[in-house]
């Protein structure tokens, strides 16, 4: 029977090419929509690990409860001893500290009065000791427009809005003005080596990004760091992985009271990171149903128009005595087919289109200037096994739910009408 | 009944007649505090001890103050502080930095931040002016406060740029001196209370050589400013007073 139907696809094409250009093209929107949705959501992960949260992240218990503030007095003084105690205990992560402020940027005239200042959020990280990632993570060569990454201590990088309203190049100096950990006022002259963009408002409207070291020195912050954050290995997130040291190291200092006491977090425990995953995971479950009807409603109709084709065929089928039930399942068997060669159609065209995307990627950058989502503008897609799966199951599920919606016709049949049916 | 009519209404016009009065006492009481306070001119050598959420810090500093326009602070220490001046010319103002050695030009926006971390902000540092140019005073009572006999003043903002639109003092009745203020915002919030204490005669005038101020908004526990030495209506050369001489 299968032999039959198989041959009744291949050489009747007009039986067969509708449904299966249909099922392929839905195929192709769920697989290469799942790999755009996986590469945000990864973009998004990495982003914001990469800027803000880490994987895992230790801060002090009372700089935790007011963490959006960034409130650099609530830091973490021995954060030396700190991070050689969590490389001991979790040496497969990469630990290492950073600093949030704030202040003045202000560029100097020629007497060296104010010219032009401006609030900037800075950024410290550590780039100049030796082995550091800090670099490579946060992408600071690609995101650099003119000038150089920093490279020795005194010198300051500087987002591209900044540097175009203010008018400051590679090679000026600007004094920061800000306050220290202990609320005093600070100043420090620094040489712009570079001006980056990341293609993110959030980061290119004001930021400024400078070494740790200099960071501790303007900020009297000696041997301190407002947050220490950790990479899993290879950067990638694993959220089982992450959440066994979160629980590991809280419980350590579950006992201590003291208020400047470290606590923990990890990426997920951001609230608008797990509530924009669940949302993304909701959409793409709605997406995928709405499909799944969309698809049904084009196959039943295909299906009432094939039926109609062969309204003769299944007539001289029931005249030579096959039962409906016969007809139906070798419609279902016959629609089972058609389904997954449209699923193995879409899901490799879906996934080639991935793959080239997964390399090259979407320039978002124009839509995105005025987006503060903590999102890398060239968004590339993911290619997972899951991809296997997501499309072959409503492309099946849509075509059999078609043809059983058309198929009921072949019961409305009245045999006792056949033969004049057929003259 | 008729009689408690009459009678309620008699006192609650013989009040309402004398709030002028009471106003007037008020304004007047805040003129004698002016004449205690003010100064055409004033030196002060002071230390700042801010009582931080996690350490104490103490700051000395000299500042020059000529009338309301006019004031030169300059930071003797602690070492990171050490040469660090704050000059205001009318509305503007500049800080120079000894290790940028850079004038740096201070935003209006920055006025109302905490200077070096205490509960002072640099409007309140800076703003000279007599209470009687900000304030209209009422007397809303009396009270004892510390074991002294202090009238309760209500002052209302009378001019549009006031640091706070409305204050709470208790003026100790033997030396006119307010021994505490409570500063409101607008909206009637708290922003400041301010003690002072340690009254000396100085120069035939009396004045706190101690004032504690709380920032209520900030988890601080206050700011000390304890005043070393003073000097009234000293004329101060004008050089003092010019952006070249925060580079000396």
């Amino acid at each position: 029977m299968f032999d039959f139907i198989y041959k009744g696809i291949i050489r009747d094409k007009k039986r067969s090419l509708l449904p299966i250009i249909v099922v392929t093209i839905g195929v192709f929107v769920v697989v290469f929509s799942d790999g755009i949705i996986g590469g945000m959501i990864n973009n998004m992960i990495s982003m914001t690990a990469n800027f803000q949260t880490g994987h895992v992240k230790v801060m002090t218990h009372e700089y935790a409860t007011q963490e959006n503030e960034k409130p650099i007095d609530l830091s973490i003084l021995n954060a030396g001893e700190l991070i050689n105690q969590l490389k001991n205990e979790y040496p497969e992560v990469d630990w290492t500290p950073r600093i949030m402020f704030g202040g003045l940027l202000d560029i100097p005239d020629q007497k060296g009065e104010t010219k032009a200042q401006g609030p900037v959020s800075g950024i410290a990280v550590d780039f100049l000791t030796p082995g550091s990632n800090e670099l490579k993570r946060l992408g600071i060569k690609k995101a650099i427009i003119d000038g150089n990454p920093i490279n020795i201590p005194g010198q300051i990088l500087v987002s591209v809005d900044f540097a175009e309203k203010y008018n400051v190049k590679p090679g000026d100096k600007v004094t920061f003005f800000g306050s220290t950990m202990y609320g005093s006022m600070t100043f420090s002259n620094y040489t712009i080596a570079g001006i980056v963009r990341f293609g993110n408002s959030m980061l290119d409207r004001g930021a400024i990004i400078i070494d740790i070291s200099d960071a501790r020195l303007l900020l009297d912050m000696d041997n301190a760091a407002a947050e220490i954050v950790g990479y899993l290995p290879e950067e990638k997130y694993n959220n089982e992985k992450a959440e066994e040291i979160k629980t590991s190291f809280n419980a350590k200092w579950a006992n201590n009271s003291d208020e400047y006491a470290p606590v923990m977090t990890q990426l997920m425990d951001q609230e608008m990171m797990s509530a924009t995953l669940g949302y993304a995971k909701r959409m793409s479950l709605i997406m995928i149903v709405l499909l799944i009807i969309a698809l049904a409603i084009v196959l039943w109709n295909a299906g009432i128009l094939g039926g109609i084709r062969r309204y003769n065929e299944f007539g001289i089928r029931l005249a030579m005595g096959e039962e409906k039930k016969h007809i139906f399942n070798s419609l279902m068997l016959e629609s089972l087919i058609i389904g997954i060669i449209g699923s193995i159609l879409g899901t490799t065209l879906g996934f080639m289109a991935c793959l080239i995307l997964s390399r090259h990627g979407i320039d978002y950058s124009a839509v995105m200037r005025n987006v503060s989502l903590m999102m890398d503008p060239v968004i590339r897609t993911t290619i997972t096994p899951r991809m296997l799966y997501t499309g072959t199951i409503p492309g099946i599920i849509s075509i059999l739910v078609g043809t059983a919606l058309a198929g009921q016709a072949i019961y409305k049949r009245n045999t006792a009408m056949l033969f004049k049916e057929l003259d | 009944m008729k009689k408690q009519i009459i009678k309620s209404i008699f006192w609650s016009l013989s009040l309402m007649a004398s709030l002028p009065i009471i106003a007037q006492d008020g304004n007047k009481i805040l003129q004698d505090i002016d004449k205690n306070l003010s100064a055409d001119s004033r030196i002060i050598e002071s230390t700042m001890i801010i009582h931080g959420k996690r350490n104490d810090r103490t700051i000395t500093s000299k500042s020059y103050t000529m009338g309301t326009d006019k004031s030169l602070t300059e930071y003797m220490s602690p070492p990171r502080e050490r040469g660090t001046k704050m000059l205001k010319l009318g509305n503007e103002m500049w800080v120079y930095s000894p290790s940028t050695d850079r004038i740096i030009m201070i935003s209006g926006h920055m006025l109302r931040q905490s200077v070096m971390g205490s509960d002072l902000s640099y409007e309140d540092m800076m703003d000279d002016r007599k209470l009687t140019e900000i304030y209209n005073a009422n007397v809303e009572g009396t009270e004892t406060y510390y074991g002294k006999d202090c009238k309760v003043l209500i002052l209302n903002s009378k001019v549009k740029d006031a640091a706070y639109q409305k204050q709470k003092m208790w003026v100790d009745t033997k030396y006119l001196i307010p021994l505490k203020i409570e500063l409101y915002a607008k909206s009637g919030q708290l922003l400041k209370m301010i003690t002072m204490s340690d009254i000396k005669l100085t120069e035939g005038r009396w004045f706190p050589m101690k004032m504690t101020y709380k920032d209520m908004l900030a988890e601080g526990k206050g700011t000390e400013w304890v005043i070393n030495s003073i000097t009234f209506n000293k004329l101060i050369p004008d050089y003092i007073f010019s952006k070249a001489s925060l580079k000396k």
